[in-house]
């Protein structure tokens, strides 16, 4: 029972350093300060091209790779989403 | 097995012709001259299907086709169709044209992504003169699903069905025109382009202003010299150039401010800067 607590307090720390790293980058795309449920797309800031950067980026950064469904700018519309896909794929990765 | 087209030129559309082939299940062999250019193509053509797949321009339930890089013309033997997308030089189109055409079989279509060089100027270079036809792709060709096609006053009925054929394989619709100099879209964007990096050569207006003008007040999609950055500003000039030629109309020649950048190396995003800077 603890241990499971203290695994998701720890969680918790892991997604919001993942969070804060990806709205750091996304930022200097915005050129503005953004929040992490902000809507990327309706700001304006994830042309198909920023998409395509955040991509690569995210990829790099935290050692995944985005394939086959998740390629799609759903996944990629705010720094949470974003947050949630790499824990994601870190965890399977981890599994695997 | 689905046959294989072949495109010739690794460049900025050679790779995004070859992406949009490969996404709807065409295998493709892509040939260059430039052993570096066709690493550089391999890599690039992975990051551009990523792209269309991003953005939902990847059918669904579709298997890539292959790609295939190689440096040999002679790998071209046995395509559905030809495509060369090398520089806007005609007497490189010319000599790889007369290449191909000894080697495919009759019947093989023999399609030109010129930019603007007429068809029936291309097709003294290829022995049968009725199988040649421009289909001007629109960059990125895996994103804008309408081309220009250019019908030559040589290029046979059959021809034209096989391009009908080609572009419902890949899901594009063509609007075909009469073959001349810069055809419909070339004749009409490039001078713009021109005349946008002249104004800012002569100081009315920044790079930023000229783009922000023509989306903010005419509706543009990127503006003007964005546009340029991602055609390539060497193609772009290679590409007055042989529009002015054509035309008898200096008025077309590449601007001072234009040529600079040229000179410069700034090529535009294939390059890492042009009239903007990019990153990676
Ligand atoms: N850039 C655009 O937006 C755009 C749009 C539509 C049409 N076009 C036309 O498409 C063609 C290609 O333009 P690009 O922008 O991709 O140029 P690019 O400079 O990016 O690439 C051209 C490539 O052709 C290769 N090449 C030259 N001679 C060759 C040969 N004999 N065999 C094989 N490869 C050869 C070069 O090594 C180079 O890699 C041109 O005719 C251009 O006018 C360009």
């Amino acid at each position: 029972m603890n241990r499971v607590t203290t695994n998701e307090a720890v969680d918790s720390v892991a997604d919001s350093e993942v969070a804060t790293r990806i709205s750091a980058y996304v930022e200097t795309k915005a050129k503005a300060a953004v929040a992490h449920d902000t809507d990327l797309a309706e700001a304006g800031i994830l042309t198909s091209m920023v998409a395509m950067e955040m991509v690569v980026f995210l990829e790099s950064a935290f050692e995944i790779s985005i394939i086959g469904r998740d390629l799609k700018m759903d996944n990629f519309r705010t720094v949470n989403t974003m947050a949630a896909l790499v824990t994601r794929l870190r965890e399977t990765a981890a599994d695997a | 097995m689905t046959q294989q087209v072949t495109v010739f030129g690794a460049g900025v559309m050679g790779t995004g012709i070859a992406t949009l082939m490969i996404a709807h299940g065409i295998p493709v062999t892509l040939v260059d001259i430039d052993p570096a250019v066709l690493a550089r193509g391999r890599v690039s053509v992975d990051r551009q299907l990523r792209h269309a797949q991003l953005l939902g321009a990847v059918p669904e339930g579709v298997v890539p086709g292959e790609l295939v890089t190689s440096a040999s013309v002679a790998d071209c033997v046995g395509s559905l169709a030809v495509i060369e997308a090398v520089s806007e030089h005609a007497e490189q189109k010319d000599k790889l044209l007369r290449e191909v055409s000894g080697l495919v079989a009759p019947g093989t279509v023999l399609i030109s992504n010129t930019s603007g060089i007429p068809i029936d100027e291309l097709a003294a270079s290829v022995q049968r003169p009725d199988e040649l036809v421009g289909i001007h792709f629109m960059n990125p060709p895996y994103l804008i699903t309408m081309v220009e096609v250019a019908r030559g006053p040589r290029t046979s009925d059959r021809t034209m069905e096989s391009v009908q054929s080609l572009l419902g394989l890949v899901n594009r619709r063509g609007i075909v025109v009469r073959d001349a100099p810069g055809f419909v879209t070339s004749r009409l964007l490039h001078p713009m382009i021109n005349n946008a990096a002249r104004l800012v050569g002569e100081g009315v207006a920044t790079v930023e202003e000229v783009d922000a003008l023509m989306t903010g007040c005419l509706g543009h999609p990127t503006g003007p010299l964005r546009t340029a950055d991602l055609i390539g500003l060497d193609n772009l000039a290679d590409a007055l150039v042989a529009l002015s030629q054509r035309l008898g109309n200096t008025e077309y020649l590449p601007c001072e401010y234009l040529l600079d950048k040229v000179r410069a190396g700034r090529l535009g995003r294939k390059s890492g800067s042009g009239f903007y800077d990019y990153e990676g």
